[in-house]
């Protein structure tokens, strides 16, 4: 097979192609015109660009294919989706382009966009946000779920779309950039707390999937395997890919939050004594 | 009360209007509107061409395989003849079996055709060149793959374990996956003939 068919989608996807050309798109005109002292420095950029791909990637090339008929390349699939790539893309702080892009939105249209935010907020409840989480990873797992959802081109591509939808609300919620000091965005002990509590429950339904002596997603084996590979060792990967990246995966997240709860602590308290001064 | 009277009434008749639209239960899974309708263009074994036309108006069982399967395609090819023979008399006549092969390689047609008619008579044999069993396979969001071969050239070859069912007008039905004895098929395809015989 010559090379260029593995970086062709196997599976071709108009409005897929669509919405990742608008959002390259938008994040570097966005770069182009806004002021040089809101523009994100290059490795922001990389790393935006980089998780903009990297989805694109699992959904538009011969990965696709592997995804779709292979139980752990689809497991490998999620991880992307719904972790790393919204990782990637919420760490590089996107905020000044949508800054940018919020402040060319004329009033009356703003107004008419009032419910998305509505929806936003309610979806970015803390509660909301991480049964969401949890319950998609759960939902599109369930087995006979799982086995419509491969067998129907539609609702695969449902179950990606909101795999990904889901983990760029999720992650952004996380790694939000506006410190819950000065903003109304979550505060660290709570994310913290969160991105431990949907560790549990993802590291359960992995150890459940390698101890699971029968198979559990027949429906690879019904609709054949990419390659001739044993149903139990294609089961067996698949658990471990959604037991350990995505229990390492929060505590990486962990990490990070405490870094930035540490940074802030003095400015934090500076500001609140200086304040505390003038009263 | 006695105004939402009608109202109640209008909701126990479409309670029961719902069960009984629900009363149709399979031993196969369900596959309706999750699939497209039945449609190729493949080779038969005399070097014609097939197309689903050809077996209009019947009940159709898609199954991909391959001759040199060892084990999985002659069991299920057996049991879904068992099954159509278990069928009343009337519907035998009515059952399509469609074998294609996806290793067109090693399966000519003569081969092809002397190992379907091993099974029984209303079971055609197809196949066509890897691009086009690429497509067909993917309509039906199934795959096939082959092994590395061994020293005297033998491979193994995965495909679908699964018969899809179509009914008489080319929709996608149901699915039997693999487990299912032959007295089971017979039920559902009886079902499924019943519900539609011309």
């Amino acid at each position: 097979m010559p090379v260029s068919s593995y970086l062709l989608p196997y599976d071709f996807s108009p409005l897929t192609i669509l919405s990742f050309v608008l959002v390259l798109g938008f994040y570097g005109v966005a770069l182009l015109k806004m002021p040089e002292q809101d523009r994100p420095g290059s490795g922001r950029i990389v790393t935006f660009t980089l998780g903009v791909m990297l989805c694109y990637a699992v959904m538009q090339t011969r990965f696709d294919y592997y995804s779709q008929y292979m139980f752990f390349v689809h497991r490998g699939q999620h991880l992307i989706l719904h972790h790393l790539g919204p990782i990637l893309i919420a760490l590089s702080n996107p905020l000044p382009v949508m800054r940018f892009w919020h402040q060319k939105i004329s009033p009356s249209v703003r107004y008419w966009l009032q419910p998305l935010g509505w929806i936003y907020r309610l979806l970015q409840q803390p509660v909301i946000a991480s049964v969401l989480f949890v319950g998609l990873i759960y939902f599109w797992l369930w087995p006979p779920i799982h086995f419509d959802a491969m067998l129907s081109r539609q609702l695969y591509w449902i179950m990606n779309w909101s795999m990904l939808l889901d983990g760029l609300l999720f992650w952004w919620l996380i790694f939000d950039p506006r410190s819950p000091a000065l903003t109304n965005a979550l505060g660290y002990g709570k994310r913290i707390l969160l991105l431990a509590l949907v560790a549990i429950p993802q590291m359960i339904l992995g150890a459940w999937i390698v101890f699971s002596r029968g198979m559990v997603y027949d429906v690879y084996e019904v609709c054949g395997r990419a390659w001739p590979m044993p149903p139990e060792t294609d089961q067996l990967l698949g658990g471990l890919l959604t037991w350990i990246p995505p229990a390492m995966m929060s505590i990486i997240g962990i990490l990070i939050v405490l870094r930035r709860a540490m940074h802030e602590d003095g400015k934090f308290s500076k500001r609140r004594s200086l304040a505390g001064g003038s009263a | 009360m006695t105004r939402l009277l009608p109202l109640c009434s209008v909701f126990v008749a479409l309670m029961l209007a719902g069960c009984a639209g629900n009363d149709e239960s399979w031993h196969g899974k369900d596959i309706s509107g999750l699939m497209p309708e039945l449609e190729f263009q493949l080779k038969g074994t005399n070097g014609n061409t097939v197309t689903p036309a050809d077996s209009e108006g019947t009940i159709r069982l898609l199954y991909f395989g391959f001759t040199s399967c060892p084990d999985v395609c002659p069991t299920t090819l057996t049991d879904l003849s068992r099954s159509i023979h278990q069928l009343p008399e009337e519907y035998q006549d009515d059952v399509t079996t469609l074998f294609v092969s996806v290793d067109p390689r090693r399966d000519t047609p003569e081969r092809l055709a002397s190992y379907v008619n091993f099974f029984g008579e209303r079971i055609v044999g197809l196949t066509a060149e890897e691009p086009t069993l690429r497509q067909l396979t993917k309509r039906y969001r199934t795959t096939f793959g082959y092994d590395e071969p061994d020293a005297s050239g033998n491979y193994n070859v995965s495909h679908s374990s699964a018969v899809y069912v179509f009914d008489r007008d080319g929709n996608a039905r149901l699915l039997l996956r693999p487990g299912l004895s032959p007295e089971q098929i017979s039920e559902d395809l009886a079902q499924l003939a019943q519900e539609s015989s011309p």
